[in-house]
């Protein structure tokens, strides 16, 4: 369940570029076309799913205040963090590099679709964006950081995406010829944003339920003999349930 | 300008406008819409990516000599990596508040495609008076955008300029309040950032046709 809602909500809700504004450079500059676009989150997502799992070990166990304690005694005094920006830049340019080194090796297809980009992903700040936020967040385990790394790819890919095929309908547009370009593309982006801030009520748990609570109050009133029978049909959490049964047995 | 050649100081004025970092080159936008909630934070952000781009572009114009081609982008990642810990140390310890809110953009001025763009772009292969320059001219193009932006998001967004309260109280009701004008907390949300810059981008094209795209 927390893996679940850390995915949609890294999708969704923290949305990169829509809700933190992460990756904007590339995201405007490589949109133009749905398939280069298509490729650049799809190399983003992957690198993001390397990245992010690694430097949350780095965090843990080597720049974390106390995080060196695994040495001895005496190194758990020792605070790292202020190294945190140069050692996840290090090891995102090594990673690409590496992750280019390798793709080339072994699937020259897919070097030749993702490999371009993968040169412009180590100064992408949506990469360096999710092991901040990774750190900031402080995200509790390596499996969440994993799905934490590609929640955030996906979500960018969706962006991207769908920014990319935007632009390519614009184009048969009359757009004012002072807003086209780059300055339709950033009020759409605007727009675009307004409507994933709609999103931002999907984990809100909480209200739902006392909504559904009402409910069940309610029948329980209108007809007292079915009421363990319809609290059941009505109420789609079964605890809620349980709880005006033992209501209506009282 | 007596102290600068005509072509020097082309270097400073021209990203002021017509060769904008943000609106005509396309680069760092991602910390220009993320912090401008405030005029503080822009203007702090302003300074900072202004100190990390002018030394950054004297380091790797003195260096451009010495650094191998394959591995240039590492090396430019380390010299900005280490001016970007240099002013987060300095935020925390003088302006602890605010580095808080500014948070992981700190950070994310490492990979604020300004400052690689220019790097690449300039300082490679320029000398270190030039690119100091042309580093400063950049960073101010970028720092008038952040603060014509973070004007108008806090003056419509929360009434205030650098926290204070110009345009009344709202809640005495003195001040544009009383005559029934109200805050618009939209502004301080992030979509609007975006849709602010985009109307900038619209004011300054229609003002010069010559940097209107076809597409």
């Amino acid at each position: 369940m927390e893996h679940l809602e850390l995915f949609f909500k890294s999708i969704f809700i923290d949305n990169m570029v829509f809700a933190t504004f992460l990756g904007m450079c590339s995201y405007l500059a490589v949109s133009k076309k749905v398939s280069t676009a298509v490729g650049l989150g799809a190399a983003v997502i992957f690198v993001l799913a390397i990245t992010v799992p690694l430097n949350w070990l780095l965090d843990q166990y080597i720049l974390q205040e106390g995080a060196l304690s695994w040495l001895g005694e005496e190194y758990a005094s020792y605070d790292l963090s202020f190294l945190s920006f140069i050692m996840f830049i290090a090891t995102i340019a090594t990673m690409v590099q590496l992750v280019e080194i390798i793709v080339e090796k072994f699937s020259p297809s897919l070097y030749n679709s993702l490999g371009i980009f993968l040169p412009l992903i180590a100064v992408n700040c949506a990469i360096l964006g999710g092991s901040l936020f990774m750190q900031s967040r402080e995200i509790a385990s390596l499996g969440l950081a994993l799905n934490y790394g590609v929640g955030s790819g996906i979500g960018w890919f969706l962006a991207i995406l769908a920014i990319a095929a935007i632009r390519e309908k614009i184009r048969y547009s009359n757009v004012p010829p002072a807003l086209r370009g780059l300055g339709i593309t950033f009020i759409i982006t605007g727009l675009m944003a307004i409507g994933f801030m709609s999103f931002g009520g999907m984990l809100t748990g909480g209200e739902e339920e006392t909504k559904t609570e009402e409910k069940t109050v309610s029948v329980e009133k209108s007809s007292k003999e079915n009421v363990t029978l319809s609290a059941v049909e009505t109420s789609e959490n079964n605890e809620l349930a349980n709880k005006t049964t033992i209501n209506a047995n009282e | 300008m007596g102290l600068l050649s005509k072509k020097d100081a082309n270097l400073i004025l021209d990203p002021l406008a017509d060769n904008n970092p943000i609106t005509i080159q396309v680069l760092g936008i991602c910390s220009a819409l993320a912090i401008t909630a405030e005029l503080e934070a822009s203007i702090v952000m302003a300074i900072s990516v202004l100190f990390v781009l002018g030394v950054g572009n004297v380091v790797i114009s003195l260096m451009r000599n010495i650094i191998p081609s394959k591995i240039r982008i590492i090396v430019q990642l380390i010299v900005v990596a280490t001016l970007v810990i240099i002013v987060d140390l300095v935020l925390k310890a003088f302006a602890y508040e605010l580095s808080k809110t500014l948070s992981v953009f700190v950070g994310l001025i490492i990979t604020n495609c300004i400052i690689m763009g220019r790097f690449e772009a300039f300082a490679l292969a320029n000398k270190p008076w030039r690119s100091f320059l042309d580093g400063i001219g950049n960073s101010l193009g970028y720092g008038v955008i952040l603060i014509i932006v973070g004007f108008f998001r806090e003056l419509l967004g929360s009434g205030t300029l650098l926290g204070f309260p110009v345009l009344g109280d709202p809640i005495t009701k003195t001040g544009l309040y009383a005559f029934g004008y109200e805050n618009n907390g939209f502004m301080l949300l992030s979509p609007m950032a975006l849709i602010v810059v985009g109307i900038i981008i619209w004011v300054q094209r229609s003002r010069n046709k010559a940097l209107v795209e076809d597409h």
